[in-house]
Parts: structure tokens; C-alpha cells; sequence
């Protein structure tokens, strides 16, 4: 049984046999794409290093079937970086230091892209780190991340001004 | 003169360069182990036993090996030879491991068989096909165990028992005795990255991709088990996901080298996170007995400490409580004693502060407790209990700022003020409100460490050393050392690390790395110089000819007199006239026995907590923490935060949250995931602060540097649990604390 | 996981019909399922996908003033449904206090309904679940069971129900909309879970191949949009299923409660709603006797399965908050951290970053 899933990563449009309907998101990306930035950590949604944004919105790929998001767009961490110039979320956690080891980072950064994008929290630092809480730090990065997705949500406010004016 | 005052101008060193790994980890360029995929790879996973104790009687591996896409499956009887056997412990620091020798279980996760596929999905399901039945033992798995034994040693061969005075005549002539019991759960480390490894043999030369903490222990202890030189193994280590003592040492990944070898292709091997709960070590329970007294004015009498710990059945390791008890407050009277059942688990191993993270909540858990039965404020009462030499030694310390790290951190945090009694304050919302405090100490370390410095003709540096980044900040801190140590831009210095083919720089442990790695590329580069130095000055077309006396000076890629610095010139003019392409110095560094000798070597911090305590419902939430830590030369302020930050929120999640809940029927962990061993999510963390207290020490390393990896988990765990007390009026001893121990209130 | 046939149907009666065939299963986000699988728990043959079903993504007002949801509306999707969320602001505090902003994303409001108890030896195979595997006895039973269930356990089972959402449903009396093979049903949630009894394995009144296909909430439940609070208890401030959990509404005219709302979670194995406890509020002031005699009424049946004894105390007084932060009324915006204790941001601490 071989199924064919289209999806578009990073802008890139990929078709993919799949032999096997188990093939998770996650490790479709990682062992068949070679797009290892995005991590598994727990494998069952309970972690976050594997946030990815699906269809503009961010989701655990562990626990998501690439079968069953045939034509799916799909933005990973390494989507992000456009022509080199980092994106403003990622030089705000350079800047912050808002990692360590840096293995929960890529699923940090997209869920902050995430967050920012839903416009719900703004730069209330509560709002901002209740909704980071899907993505567990084990170093202790979490004043760093919550410093940098603020500032990052002021910047893009900022340019998105400027490009309007 | 001593090393510590011989900084260059220029240096980069106590500076807060951002992350030179920074621009990789967040573009997902950084690849961890698992991210590599050698042509040809197949996908190993371990099944592992459910069962603590027993025989694995029967596995269905005709069932495994019929799934579609199941290559091979690897199971004690088809498991290639190894070297040694997988107890044998003559490589140091070794413990015995699980390699698939025979069908005994010693505890529950243990490996039992390996399942290689062409697929992660089909490797995954053939482990499951085996659904093995076992001939079950009963299983002893808590403190109450029976057998309980007085070890020798404590965690690495300290002395299970010190005493120093007399602790019974001490309590007889106290005003105020107490009397506590605190007890400590079961941890697991859990790294964010799991265990796990790429390998790949080529003949007898293995190439290995694997997060570790120790490059060279790892290659000692693969070299061992497969009779193989170490230099054929290369071990690729470039970024940790983690590791907090459990990638220390060779884990279960031997057996992803192993499973490569059956089937004669690459393997990747990545334990799942319910795996992570057996074979990769753990930080025991500990049940803490203390008794402390003090005089009418506040002056302690008597420490005395003792611990209940457990180790495996199998193997020894045991959680060095007590030894925190030592060298943090003054007491004419001090002993510490253990003792230690055996289990049906894992072996315990090296979990960020061992010993000290969990001693550190029971003896400041106590302090708190005496402090409010002698009615002193609790600073005022560790100021009245000062060490002015380390207490059971005598011995004087090499530098301590502890009293400037309670004086910085009391005003930052805003102590002055504070009720003696509890549960006196509450927030506009009615929510309880409790601050508390704890000393933080961690012994500074040292290994053993070499390195290589380079100088090239075209000005720049070269500068190798095995170290390993496991978030600390290794690539940038070494770096910033490196280039300091050479007198360079750090963007001139060309820095390798993260390989086993380097020199050996000992391990990322004990938070010693920094001072025993950066020691030795700071001599490496010193002999670089030196070297360079002498073709100069011997060298009558330099404009340093004869220098040698006054003292030369490297800084900015140019040598230049200590005297006069307009007279001097560049490195490449003095290497092209030598005419050589390089100059090369080797450096290394060690723990100095006469230094260890004569002085206590310490890092010391105050930490102080607030927390917010629902009073009907008993939900808690540390809304302030700030921390204040003396330890030495800083390299790196925001790296070093950084790991106080993190170090502080351990000690939160050791207070309020994580713990293995185990069934003492099975020896299974019932909480083997990320969903109820629950460690810290982001809003826990409302407010941390940590402050770098100056603090210069002439004797401790070349460097003057202390660690800053794990102190920060001591002090914090005890403050929280002392700011819950204060808020609530409850003394919990138990941990984490749990709602349970409010709903009475 | 085990493998399994995939299945996209393109209709809900191609769904259904596909879901005849034994040993199949209906796969929404996978949020919960695939974890399952992935644990061994769940090992179906078919894998139906509803993902791509036309019609069960909208939230409809239908005339009259109900509400109906389809069952692929994403939890995140309803919460922050300007609408939705002023008609029924506790649903939207309890969707909102529940998982992970990803998983909101992800689950939907059928595959909440249908999540599966967390209780850690349904989750362990090698342990012995009624449950999971009918007869073979409840290992929960003697572990350490602090978590589980205080009212309508049987011997037979002591897991409770996870879910946040369905506790302002069921006080706010949602109906679920099924589809099967005999056509279209209509249930009260209140008779959708089925307490465990002799029987555990039968989570709900769904037949086997029946389908969720939305939630209904009747126009009268946006009248207690004033006065209507969750409450969660939990281990850790976000992240964390519930210890105990209260949804409470009220109508309150000229200082007396007119109609109250109650229902509890994490006490039983669905939903709990509290009838008697509402009753005894009709007439009364909304002060702090009366809610307190209501939580008293609310678990006066409540009884330990184990350990867990602290959680009766505690679920009594998650009612009490719950009904007095609803007394007190509906905030203009939920709270940055929806259904804590530390929801209010008064005297909030400045985050760190301002000293550095």
C-alpha cells in the first residue's frame, strides 16, 4: 500500500510515497525530508520541541499523521531565515539568550511566530508566558524566551507599521 | 604575579558575547545526534522490560521479525561479542550496564532486545510485537527496603561518616533542639534531547555520533567492550540536548553500536522518552535525619545529618547528602552519617548537584526550622552561623563573598521588613504571601584537561580541545578564553571542539569544565606565546630583541614590550622572518592537591524566594526568585546567568514539582513521560534574577574560576520550601510538595 | 503503532459506513488517539479520517439562539470565536485552561468529548485495566491513586474524565449530535459518558461506528454569560490536567440567584453535574453560606478510591470558587492565565528583564 502526499514545505512543494500511513509529521520531516531542525523530545505531545506551523497555525507534528494532511502547508524552523537575515523571534533569542542547549529552540521559536501571529497576548509578559508553556525548557531559558518574544512581538509590530506608513 | 591578574586588554573575557552557536541553534542548523543519517541507516529501538526483577522467559521475535520492513532483531543469544563484560568496571568511573548479556531483569526499563528496521515506524512496532512474558520476582523499591546497610563511600569515595566535635554533648548543651525528618524523591534527569546515537563501523574503526558529557570516557569504556583501540573510535559530540550528569558516561547507546554490528550497516539508536526512566540514571530518594542545636543567641551547637539512600541492587552509587553539612555553617559539633538499601531499579548515578541539591532542601529545610524556634530573622541567623573557615576541616577558603551575596541579594529581593512569623502577609487577591531564604554552596571542582594553541603566519590562532556544550555556553566561554589566551580578536581564533579526536579535555561535570578545560587552553596559549616570544626576543631584527627581561606582552595579534608598547610587532612578522608557518603550544590542567590541601574551595550564594499559596485550594507559584552567587572570575555574565537561571528553576521544580511516582508493587514508573513527571513550563517562572557577586580568588585554578552549573539548584529548592512555610503557616518535609499538605489548613 | 488501513471518506455517511467494519477508529486530530497507538493502548485495523469531511468545521447560530459546533471545530478556533466566547465565556476559560496552546490548535470539540482517562495503569499495558482489557482486574486500585476518581467509581474502575471543556457543557446542558448507521441521534451530554459500574470498557452511549458530529448548546445557556467561571485546580500554573475542576453559572436578579449552574471535573469518570447543589442555590443570596452549602450537597455522595481523600475537600472548594468568582461576575477579557488562582494580574511582578 503506497500513498502519495503532497505537501508544501518551507514554500517548496514536496510529493512523498508513503509505504507506510504510520509516518508521523515529525518524522516524515526529519528521517524522509531530511529537515532535522525541528526535534523530538517526547513523541507524544507533551513537550513541544516538535512545533511546527501547520496551515499558519502552530501544532505538535508528533502527533499528527503526514497521511492526513495531504496539501498541508507547512513551516518549519529552517523556512525561516530569509536570504540569511534571521527573523526577528530568532535574533531575539540570540540576543536574550533564551537557550541553552538549544534542543527545545526550533519548537520554541515557531510557537512563538505562533503566538505572536494569534494576537492574544501581545507584549503582557503573563499572556506571553502562558502561551509559551506548551514547550518545556528543561535549562531554564524561560525569562530569556519570555524577554524575547516580547521583544520580537515589538519589533514586528513596528515594522509592520512602517511598512504600512 | 598570579595567572588571574594576567588578562589582556582587549580580551573579551567577563564579557557577554552572545552565543557563538547561537546563529546555528536557532536556524536549526545545529545537528544534534539523531539528526544524522548516514547513507544506508537503518532504525534500531530498544524493548525494554516491564518487569523490575526476574527472567525475560520468552520474546516473539518470529512475530518482530515478520512486520514488514524488520530487518534484524538482537536478543542476548544472536547480540555480537564483547571485549568485556558489560559489569566489568576497570575502566574508571564505570558502572555496569545492560547490554543484552542474559535474560535477567535487574529493574524495570532495562533493555531486553533490540529491533533493526528499515524504518523508524517498523523498528518501533517490531518492538512491541514481542510482547515478552517473564518469570517475575518480587521487587523491593522504597527506603523501607529491608537490609540496610553502612556504605564505606558516598558518591565518589567520599567517607560515609565525618565527624568533627562532639554532636551529643553539643544538642545536650543546646537551648533549642530540633529534631526533622525530610524526605526527597525519585528523579530522572530528562534532558530534552533523549539518549541516543548514530554509529557506523567501518571494519574495525567506529564513527559514532552521541551527545556526551565525557568524549573520553565514553571512548575509554567503547574501546573496552569491543577490544578495539580507542583512537579507531571517533566520537562526533558537537551540541548536548542536556544532560545534567546522565550523558556522562556510556549509556545504553552501546547497544546501537552493537545492533550496527550485526546487521553491518549504520544504526541509529534514539531512546524514547518512557526510556528515559531506566538505564540512564537517576537521583535516588533520600529520607534526611536532622538534628541541630543551637544557644539562647542563635549560635548552632550541633549538626548532625543523616541519610537514608538507596542504590540497585546490582551496582553502587549513593546520593552524597550529607555533605553539604560540612563546609556551609559554622558548628563546634558536626556529623554526618548514611546508610542505604538496595532496589530493584537502575543504578543511581550523577544528577546536577549530587548530593548537594538534595542535602541543600533538608539542612536549609532545618536552618528555617531552628531560625523560627530561636525566634531570629532567618538571614540574621545565618549570619550569626557564618563560616569563617570551612566547619568540619577547619581549613580557611580560598575566597568567599557569601556575605556580600546575602547583603546584595536581601536588597534586591527587599527582605528587610519581613514578618518572623508566618503567614502574615497576603497579595491584593488575597493570595497567601511567604518569602524565604536559602544558602547556596558548591564545591569547586577540577579534572583533568589538555589542550592545543596554535599561531598562524597569517595572524590568526588555532585552538583545539575536546570540550563539550551542553548549553553552558563551552563554544563560546572556551573561545572567549582562547582567544584571550593568545592575545587575539576572538573572531581570529579558530576554536574545535565536541570531537573525540581532540585533545582529551576531561568531562563536562561536576561544574568544573570551565576552570579544568579553560585552564588548559589558557596554558596552551600561554606556551603558544611563550614560544613565540623567545624567536622574538633572541631574534636581533625584532624590535623585541632582548626584551626578555622587561616582560613581553601579547595582545591584539601583536607582542609588544611590557614597558614601552609602541616597540613590538605582529605575530606574522615574527613567525615570516622565522620563517615558520606556526608556532604551537600544548596546555593542560588538573586539580592542584596542594592548593585542595590547604584550602576549602567553595562557591556560595543566597538565594531568596517569594511565593503566592492559594489559601483554600494550596495551589503555590514562586513569583520571585533572585538569586546572588560569588564564584569566582566571570567569563561570561550572560552565559553565567543563564545558568543560574536554570540552576534556580531546578531548585523550584525540586521543591513544587518533579518527582517519579513509582508503583511499589511492579517497580514501574507510573509517571515515565512529560505530562506527570512534571518539571517547570514557563509561567512557573514568573520572575528570576540572578546576581553575578564580585568575587576574586587568587588560589582557587590559573583562572580563578569556580563553577556556576549546579550551584544554583542549592539554596533555591530550601528557600522555596522556607517561603511556603512563611506564607502558609504548613512546614512540609516531604518533596515535591504536594497540595495534599494544605487541604487541611 | 501497529499498522493500520487508512480510510478517507468524503461524507459523513461514508464515514459511518466505513466505521461498520469492526476493529476501526475514528481519527480527528490524533491528539489523543495517536498517543494512544503510539503507547499501545489503542491498536485499530482502520484508521477512518475526518479530516476532510465537509460540514463539521462550522459554529452556527441557529435560530432561536442555540449554538451548534461542529465536531472538527479546533478547541483554539471556538475559545477565541469573539461570539461564542461572550455568549459562553466559561466554555471559553475552561477550553483555554486545558492542554497546550498547540494541542488547542489541534483537538477538536468531538475528540474532546471522546479523549480517553489519563490514569496511568490504563495507560501501562502491562498493567492490569478494566478499562483497556475487560476483566482483568484495576491495578489503580492500591497504587498511588491520589489523582482518581471521589464520586461514581465502582471497584471496577476509579479513572476519571480529563477534560476541561465538557464541564461548562454539561452544566450548561450541551446536547451531542450523533450520527450512525440508524441515522441521526440527539443525547444530553449528561447522559453521554457512562460511569464505569460493571462495565468500564463502555466509556459512552456511542455504538459501535457511531459518530460525534457536533455540540449543541441551547440559547439558554448564554443567559448565565454574566455570571459564568471555571476554576482548575492543578500541579504546576499551566500545562497540567486538572486536580479537581468547577464550572459555575448564574442568573442573579435583585441580589437573589435566580437559576444556578454547577459541574465538577477531575472527580469522576464524566463530566459531573451538581443538580441538587444547584437547586439548593435557587432563591438563595449569592454569598458565601450558600455556595458553601452547595459544594456540601455537590459531594455529599463523594467517596475515596484510594489515596485521594484530600481531593473530596478540595473539589468542594473549587465549587465555593468557582461560584463565587462567577457571583462576582464575568470578567470583561479572561484572565492572562485562564482558570488559576493566579489568574488576576493585580500585583503581578514585573517580569525580571527590567533590571538587567
Amino acid at each position: 500500500m503506497s500513498m502519495s502526499v503532497t505537501l508544501t514545505v518551507n514554500r517548496v512543494p514536496h510529493t512523498v510515497q508513503l509505504d507506510d500511513p504510520r509516518v508521523t509529521l515529525l518524522d516524515l520531516l526529519r528521517e524522509r525530508l531530511d529537515l532535522t531542525g525541528t526535534k523530538k523530545g517526547c513523541d507524544r505531545g507533551q513537550c513541544g520541541a516538535c512545533t511546527i506551523l501547520l496551515d499558519g497555525r502552530r501544532v505538535n507534528s508528533c502527533l499528527a499523521l503526514a497521511i492526513s494532511h495531504d496539501g498541508a502547508e507547512i513551516q518549519t524552523i529552517e523556512g525561516l531565515a530569509e536570504g540569511g537575515a534571521l527573523h526577528p523571534v530568532q535574533a531575539a533569542f540570540i540576543a536574550h539568550d533564551a537557550f541553552q542547549c538549544g534542543f527545545c529552540t526550533p519548537g520554541q521559536i515557531m510557537s512563538a511566530i505562533g503566538l505572536i501571529d494569534e494576537g492574544q497576548a501581545g507584549e503582557d509578559p503573563e499572556r506571553v508566558r502562558e502561551g509559551m508553556s506548551g514547550n518545556l525548557c528543561r535549562c531554564g531559558a524561560y525569562r530569556g524566551i519570555t524577554e524575547a518574544v516580547i521583544e520580537a512581538t515589538r519589533s514586528m509590530a513596528e515594522d509592520a507599521q512602517e511598512k504600512a506608513a | 604575579m598570579s595567572d588571574v591578574q594576567r588578562m589582556r586588554h582587549g580580551s573579551s573575557i567577563g564579557l557577554p558575547v552572545t552565543r557563538r552557536d547561537g546563529h546555528d541553534k536557532v536556524t536549526g542548523q545545529a545537528r544534534f545526534a539523531a539528526d544524522n543519517h548516514p547513507t544506508g541507516m537503518l532504525y534500531a529501538v530498544l524493548a525494554t522490560s516491564r518487569i523490575a526483577r526476574g527472567r525475560v522467559a520468552f520474546l516473539d521475535v518470529a512475530a518482530a521479525r515478520a512486520h514488514v520492513g524488520v530487518v534484524e532483531v538482537m536478543v542476548p543469544g544472536n547480540r555480537p561479542a564483547l571485549a568485556i563484560h558489560p559489569d566489568d568496571k576497570s575502566v574508571p568511573f564505570s558502572f555496569k550496564m545492560d547490554l543484552l548479556q542474559d535474560d535477567r531483569v535487574r529493574y524495570a526499563g532495562q533493555s531486553i532486545a533490540v529491533v533493526i528496521a528499515e524504518t523508524l515506524e517498523a523498528a518501533t512496532e517490531g518492538a512491541a510485537l514481542l510482547a515478552p512474558r517473564y518469570a517475575a520476582e518480587a521487587v523491593e523499591v522504597t527506603l523501607d527496603a529491608p537490609g540496610a546497610f553502612v556504605p564505606e563511600t558516598v558518591g565518589v569515595g567520599a567517607p560515609a561518616e565525618q565527624r568533627h566535635g562532639d554532636v551529643e554533648a553539643g544538642l545536650d548543651h543546646a537551648a533549642h533542639r530540633i529534631e526533622t525528618t525530610y524526605e526527597t524523591p525519585l528523579q530522572f534527569h530528562n534532558a530534552m534531547e533523549p539518549h541516543g546515537i548514530v554509529a557506523a563501523w567501518d571494519g574495525d574503526a567506529l564513527s559514532i555520533d552521541m551527545p556526551t558529557q565525557g568524549l573520553a570516557l565514553t571512548q575509554m569504556r567503547i574501546a573496552a567492550f569491543f577490544g578495539i583501540r580507542m583512537e579507531d573510535i571517533h566520537i562526533r559530540s558537537p551540541f548536548i540536548g542536556g544532560g545534567f550528569g546522565s550523558k556522562l558516561l556510556a549509556g545504553p547507546q552501546v547497544l546501537g553500536i552493537l545492533a550496527a554490528k550485526l546487521v553491518g550497516r549504520p544504526v541509529k539508536l534514539v531512546l524514547t522518552r518512557a526510556q528515559m526512566y531506566g538505564p540512564v540514571t537517576h537521583r535516588s530518594a533520600t529520607r534526611q535525619s536532622l538534628r541541630l542545636g543551637a544557644a539562647a543567641d542563635g549560635q548552632l551547637t550541633a549538626i548532625d545529618h543523616h541519610v537514608r539512600t538507596a542504590t540497585s541492587r546490582h551496582d553502587d552509587f549513593l546520593e552524597p547528602s550529607g555533605g553539604i553539612s560540612h563546609s556551609l555553617y559554622a558548628s563546634p559539633a558536626i556529623a554526618t552519617t548514611a546508610d542505604a538499601v538496595r532496589l530493584d531499579t537502575g543504578t543511581p548515578g550523577f544528577m546536577r548537584g549530587p548530593g548537594e541539591a538534595s542535602g541543600s532542601i533538608a539542612l536549609e529545610s532545618a536552618m528555617d526550622e531552628m531560625a523560627a524556634a530561636c525566634g531570629i530573622d532567618p538571614l540574621e541567623f545565618r549570619l550569626r552561623n557564618y563560616a569563617e573557615v570551612e566547619p568540619i576541616t577547619g581549613k580557611p577558603f580560598s575566597s568567599k563573598a557569601l556575605r556580600d551575596c546575602y547583603a546584595q541579594g536581601a536588597t534586591t529581593f527587599g527582605w528587610a521588613g519581613r514578618p518572623l512569623a508566618p503567614r502574615q502577609m497576603r497579595d491584593a487577591d488575597g493570595l497567601l504571601v511567604g518569602w524565604g531564604l536559602g544558602t547556596a554552596i558548591f564545591p569547586a571542582m577540577m579534572f583533568q584537561a589538555e589542550a592545543r594553541a596554535v599561531l598562524r603566519r597569517d595572524g590568526t590562532g588555532l585552538v583545539e580541545a575536546g570540550i563539550h556544550d551542553m548549553g553552558q555556553g563551552a563554544w563560546t566561554a572556551f573561545a572567549q578564553i582562547a582567544a584571550d589566551s593568545l592575545g587575539l580578536d576572538i573572531d581570529q581564533v579558530e576554536f574545535r571542539g565536541g570531537r573525540s579526536d581532540l585533545p582529551n579535555a576531561g568531562i563536562a561535570g561536576g561544574s568544573g569544565h570551565t576552570a579544568t578545560a579553560g585552564g588548559a587552553i589558557h596554558a596552551a596559549g600561554g606556551q603558544a606565546i611563550a614560544r613565540l616570544t623567545e624567536l622574538a626576543v633572541a631574534d636581533p631584527r625584532s624590535p623585541l630583541f632582548g626584551a626578555g627581561n622587561v616582560g613581553v606582552v601579547a595582545r591584539d595579534g601583536r607582542l609588544v614590550r611590557w614597558d614601552d608598547e609602541s616597540r613590538g610587532e605582529t605575530y606574522g612578522d615574527i613567525l615570516a622572518r622565522a620563517g615558520l608557518d606556526m608556532v604551537e603550544g600544548q596546555g593542560s590542567a588538573a586539580a592542584d592537591q596542594a592548593t585542595a590541601e590547604q584550602y576549602s574551595l567553595h562557591a556560595h550564594g543566597a538565594v531568596f524566594a517569594e511565593v503566592k499559596v492559594d489559601p483554600e485550594l494550596g495551589q503555590v507559584r514562586v513569583t520571585r526568585l533572585v538569586g546572588a552567587f560569588a564564584a569566582g572570575r566571570i567569563i561570561n555574565p550572560r552565559m553565567v546567568r543563564s545558568q543560574y537561571y536554570g540552576g534556580m528553576i531546578w531548585g523550584l521544580s525540586f521543591a513544587l514539582h518533579e518527582h517519579a511516582a513509582m508503583d511499589v508493587r511492579t517497580g514501574r514508573v507510573m509517571n515515565a513521560d512529560l505530562a506527570e513527571y512534571r518539571v517547570p513550563v514557563n509561567a512557573d517562572v514568573p520572575s528570576v534574577e540572578a546576581i553575578l557577586v564580585e568575587e576574586e580568588d587568587p588560589h582557587v585554578n590559573a583562572l580563578g574560576i569556580k563553577g556556576v552549573g549546579e550551584i544554583g539548584i542549592t539554596g533555591t529548592a530550601g528557600a522555596i520550601a522556607n517561603a511556603v512555610w512563611h506564607a502558609t503557616g504548613v512546614r512540609v518535609r516531604k518533596f515535591p510538595i504536594a497540595l495534599e499538605a494544605f487541604s487541611g489548613a | 503503532m501497529n499498522r493500520f488501513e487508512y480510510i478517507r471518506p468524503r461524507s459523513v455517511a461514508e464515514a459511518v459506513a466505513a466505521a461498520a467494519i469492526p476493529g476501526s477508529a475514528y481519527l480527528a486530530a490524533g491528539t489523543n488517539l495517536l498517543d494512544l497507538m503510539k503507547i499501545g493502548v489503542a491498536r485499530p485495523g482502520r484508521l477512518i479520517d475526518l479530516n476532510h469531511l465537509p460540514g463539521l468545521d462550522a459554529i452556527e447560530t441557529l435560530p432561536g439562539g442555540a449554538v451548534r459546533i461542529g465536531a472538527q471545530v479546533r478547541n483554539a478556533e471556538l475559545a477565541h470565536d469573539p461570539e461564542f466566547a461572550r455568549r459562553f465565556p466559561a466554555v471559553a476559560e475552561a477550553l483555554l485552561s486545558g492542554a497546550s496552546a498547540q494541542l488547542r490548535n489541534a483537538a477538536t470539540v468531538g475528540g474532546n468529548l471522546m479523549q480517553r482517562t489519563r490514569c496511568a495503569w490504563f495507560q501501562d499495558t502491562a498493567s492490569a485495566c478494566n478499562r483497556r482489557e475487560p476483566g482483568t482486574g484495576c491495578d489503580a486500585l492500591g497504587g498511588e491513586n491520589r489523582m482518581h476518581a471521589v464520586l461514581g467509581w465502582s471497584e471496577h474502575c476509579i479513572a476519571t474524565h480529563p477534560s476541561d471543556f465538557c464541564v461548562p457543557l454539561v452544566a450548561l446542558d450541551a446536547v451531542v449530535e450523533i450520527e450512525g448507521a440508524g441515522g441521526r441521534r440527539d443525547i444530553p451530554l449528561a447522559d453521554f459518558h457512562l460511569l464505569p459500574g460493571t462495565t468500564p470498557e463502555r466509556e459512552s452511549v456511542l455504538a459501535p461506528g457511531e459518530l460525534v458530529i457536533a455540540v449543541r448548546l441551547p440559547a439558554e445557556a448564554a443567559g448565565f454569560a454574566a455570571h459564568a467561571r471555571y476554576a482548575k485546580l492543578r500541579e504546576r500554573t499551566s500545562y497540567a490536567f486538572a486536580v479537581v475542576s468547577a464550572a459555575a453559572g448564574l442568573r442573579i436578579a435583585n441580589g437573589r440567584i435566580v437559576e444556578a449552574r454547577l459541574a465538577l471535573g477531575g472527580v469522576a469518570a464524566k463530566p459531573w453535574r451538581a443538580e441538587a447543589a444547584e437547586a439548593s442555590l435557587a432563591g438563595a443570596a449569592p454569598d458565601a453560606d450558600a455556595f458553601r452549602r452547595a459544594a456540601e450537597i455537590a459531594m455529599a455522595e463523594a467517596k475515596p478510591s484510594g489515596d485521594n481523600a484530600f481531593k473530596i475537600e478540595l473539589a468542594r472548594r473549587i465549587a465555593i470558587r468557582a461560584l463565587t468568582q462567577a457571583a462576582a461576575g464575568t470578567p470583561d477579557r479572561l484572565p492572562a492565565l485562564p482558570a488559576s488562582s493566579f489568574a488576576s494580574n493585580a500585583g503581578a511582578p514585573n517580569m525580571g528583564g527590567l533590571h538587567v
